[in-house]
């Protein structure tokens, strides 16, 4: 199953690379990952995606405990979260393309944020299924360029992951 | 004001550190300058810096204090790489001081600069890289911490040249606490869990105790003993765990796993309980996992809760210190009206002894002494009961270490010394220093073979210098036995590479060239009497050669792939 992991760690030298490494050290996949410190400067939010069944999960959050960097962790999938992604993408639209395109941005609530004369670039906002939508409903064959933020989640309610 | 190499060395004086063993280079020398300035701290000088790491590994094995190794930047720090992942994989506390170059040239491919932080980085609990010289007393206080706290492990400070400079000078404060807030270690164990612990036991049928390297480590022996005692339950120890329980007393199964013995396997198998503490349930113990004592409930007491149903899963799980978890069962037991089911237990037993007199190692030989060749399980008998059954033993990798592990019965912890998780080759002479620097006078003997001896051989020297009288115990088979075996048992006889076609060398030779004293054995008449020759040299290193049956094999010998109760015995029999 796909989970949502968060985790705040200590902004510091090396931190990071604590837990790739931990990831490929043990055989974990990661599907994605973002990190940036936070309000309090001395700590990062790290989210990262990954799939696995429940004993691997559970591994995987022991490990990343263990992890002398990390304060606290939460696997967002456990409970009702946002879930939120950015994509950028850059595709061909020229003649009627270009009307077509635009029609699947507004049905996805994306914008348009730079134009020219054959191309566009598209800002989605949203879970990571929609974006894949998304891609799907453009099609390989307009499509130049995509990039991901990867995600970012946070736990619904009072519910909160700090010190 | 100090500079930041006097810094480091007060700090450790400070932290109580007595005996660093290490090696000097360009990046380290401030370091060994203000070493030179002092008398508190023992520099050791070792020959190769993977044998200081092993030294410093074994130091704290048999004190359960924290090892400490110094080394310089580049080839100083890859060399103590293998010796950081022994210790890691065992779970000993350690720290590495790494010289490194300086901070303005570190990423320029500088010269003698390897990323030690990033090498090291899967083999250790933690890394520092100090920055300022002003962090050093507060990185050196963490470290010792990290490194001995929880689930003990090594840590390495990386330490950049300028941050040592003698000129530049600092107060120096050496703080009295550390907290680090995401690093809370547990302690105490769940009282509710410990609870139902107690009762599962105390219901059991057919229980076992299987004990390892954490009830050593934690320093949970007594208390695990009393326990077993009370309610007259058998225990089996880990490699790791052996000496946990007194290895001479009756409920003591011996060893389980791979190559433990038949009643162990056995009670496990067919155990209705386990109370697992302080072991991990390694592939070398479970064989394979889904076919892993079928019956039976299990409670696993770790301190680390990675450690718990990691491989096999546990039904009551208590994550906590064996000191702590041990005597709340063990006050529980004293105070609970139930009483542990004496004739189930008495069946129990005699099951348990029906194995021990059918295939158990400790009721009757289970291999051929009969002919003139000298078998290397008598040699760790004679071994022992030259020795009174009481020296430090540390050993090397291969058949010679599992006999070790076999015939030496040990009755008290953090006197087994050995490589168990990483299984180094090259532990066994380096380890020999570092106990016998820890405990001058007691008896310490190097269980080797041929072939492993010969990786870090080079600490002889360092061993004259010191005056370290460590006696070498080579279980000369003319072979990496344990490749060998393998190759006998799965590969029909086909010694790729396992064999040296005459080259070893002359090791009594080798022993006069470094001042020591050698002496060779090929006579099973002679082995007692040489080897009490051995041992009354006290103040002499001692290397006894002794030419060991070439063929034999270690039994029991897990089946791979199967349950515990399949072994082999011998070369022919098999459950
Ligand atoms: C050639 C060879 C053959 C081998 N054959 C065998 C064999 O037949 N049988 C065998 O048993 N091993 C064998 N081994 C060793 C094996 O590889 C493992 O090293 C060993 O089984 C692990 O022992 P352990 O489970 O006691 O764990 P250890 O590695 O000693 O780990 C200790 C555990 O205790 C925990 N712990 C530490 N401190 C505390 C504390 N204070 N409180 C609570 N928990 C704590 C740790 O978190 C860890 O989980 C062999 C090795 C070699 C090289
Ligand atoms: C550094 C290292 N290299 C390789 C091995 C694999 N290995 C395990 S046992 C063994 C043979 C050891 O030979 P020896 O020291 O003579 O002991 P014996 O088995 O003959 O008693 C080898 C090569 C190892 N454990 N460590
Ligand atoms: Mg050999």
């Amino acid at each position: 199953m796909r989970r949502i992991i968060s985790v705040l760690m200590e902004n510091a030298p090396g931190s990071l690379s604590r837990v790739v490494g931990l990831f490929s050290q043990r055989g974990y996949n990661i599907e994605s990952l973002t990190v940036a410190p936070t309000e309090d400067e001395t700590l990062s939010r790290l989210t990262l995606t990954t799939i696995g069944d429940d004993h691997k999960i559970e591994q995987i959050t022991k490990h990343l405990n263990k992890l002398i960097d990390v304060v606290k962790l939460v696997d967002l999938t456990e409970g009702a979260h946002i879930e939120r992604e950015v994509m950028l993408i850059k595709v061909k639209a020229a003649g009627a393309q270009r009307a077509e395109i635009k029609r699947c941005v507004d049905i996805f609530r994306g914008q348009i944020v730079d134009v020219t004369a054959s191309l566009y670039i598209i800002q989605i906002t949203g879970t990571s299924d929609k974006l894949d939508a998304f891609l799907q409903a453009v099609g390989d064959a307009s499509i130049l360029e995509v990039v991901r933020s990867g995600v970012s989640g946070i736990a619904r309610g009072e519910k909160v992951l700090s010190l | 004001m100090l500079s930041g190499g006097d810094m480091l060395i007060r700090a450790l004086r400070d932290e109580g550190v007595t005996t660093v063993f290490g090696y000097p280079g360009g990046a380290a020398l401030h370091i060994y300058d203000a070493i030179f300035r002092q008398q508190d701290v023992k520099h050791i000088l070792v020959r190769h810096e993977q044998a200081a790491t092993h030294a410093a590994d074994a130091y704290s094995r048999s004190t359960g204090e924290v090892g400490t190794v110094l080394v310089t930047s580049g080839p100083g720090a890859t060399n103590a790489i293998t010796g950081i992942a022994t210790a890691y994989m065992d779970s000993i506390p350690m720290v590495v001081l790494s010289g490194q170059v300086v901070s303005e040239r570190i990423g320029e491919d500088a010269f003698q600069e390897t990323d030690m932080v990033g090498i090291s980085r899967p083999i250790v609990k933690h890394s520092f890289m100090v920055r300022d010289a002003r962090d050093i007393p507060e990185v050196v206080k963490k470290a010792y911490y990290i490194a001995r706290t929880g689930r003990p492990g090594p840590v390495v400070i990386d330490i950049p040249k300028d941050i040592t400079n003698p000129f530049d000078t600092y107060p120096y404060e050496y703080p009295e606490k550390v907290k680090i807030r995401s690093y809370t270690p547990a302690t105490r164990g769940h009282a509710g869990q410990i609870k139902k612990a107690v009762q599962l036991m105390l219901d059991a049928k057919r229980p076992v105790i299987y004990a390892g390297g954490g009830v050593v480590q934690g320093n949970g022996s007594e208390l695990l003993t009393d326990i077993a005692r009370k309610l007259n339950y058998p225990v089996t120890n880990t490699l790791m765990g052996l000496g946990a329980y007194p290895g001479s007393d009756r409920q003591f199964l011996g060893m389980l796993g791979m190559h433990g013995t038949y009643e162990a396997n056995m009670a496990m198998h067919h155990a209705d309980a386990i109370l697992a503490v302080g072991a991990r349930f390694d592939d070398r113990v479970t064989n394979a996992v889904n076919k892993f004592c079928p019956n039976a409930k299990i409670i696993h007491i770790d301190v680390d809760p990675a450690s718990i149903s990691k491989t096999v899963t546990a039904d009551i799980p208590i994550v906590g210190a064996v000191d702590s978890v041990l005597s709340e069962m063990l006050a529980l037991i004293l105070e609970s009206e139930q009483k542990p089911d004496a004739s189930a237990v008495k069946n129990w037993w005699e099951q348990i002894d029906e194995w021990r007199d059918n295939h158990g190692i400790y009721t009757a030989p289970r291999y051929d002494n009969s002919g003139e060749k000298i078998m290397p399980q008598d040699v760790i008998k004679t071994l022992h009961e030259v020795t009174g059954g009481d020296a430090y033993i540390t050993s090397d990798v291969g058949q010679h270490q599992m006999f070790a592990a076999q015939y030496y019965l040990f009755d008290k912890p953090r006197r087994w010394i050995n490589s168990g998780g990483l299984g180094t080759m090259g532990f066994g002479l380096p380890a020999a220093m570092g106990v016998q620097m820890a405990h001058r006078d007691a008896v310490v003997a190097c269980v080797t073979g041929e072939g492993s001896i010969q990786m870090c051989i080079e600490e002889l020297s360092a061993l004259k210098q010191y005056h370290l009288p460590v006696k070498i115990i080579c279980l000369n088979n003319q072979a990496l036995g344990m490749v060998r075996q393998w190759q006998d048992m799965q590969y029909d006889s086909r010694y790729s590479e396992s064999l040296y076609e005459d080259s070893l060398p002359d090791f009594i030779k080798l022993m006069d060239a470094y001042g020591h004293v050698g002496i060779r054995v090929t006579k099973k008449e002679e082995l007692k009497a040489k080897m009490e020759e051995c041992f009354a040299m006290k103040d002499r290193v001692v290397f006894m050669d002794i030419a060991v049956d070439t063929s034999e094999h270690v039994y029991p010998m897990q089946i791979a792939g199967a349950s515990m109760r399949d072994m082999w015995l011998s070369k022919t029999e098999r459950t």
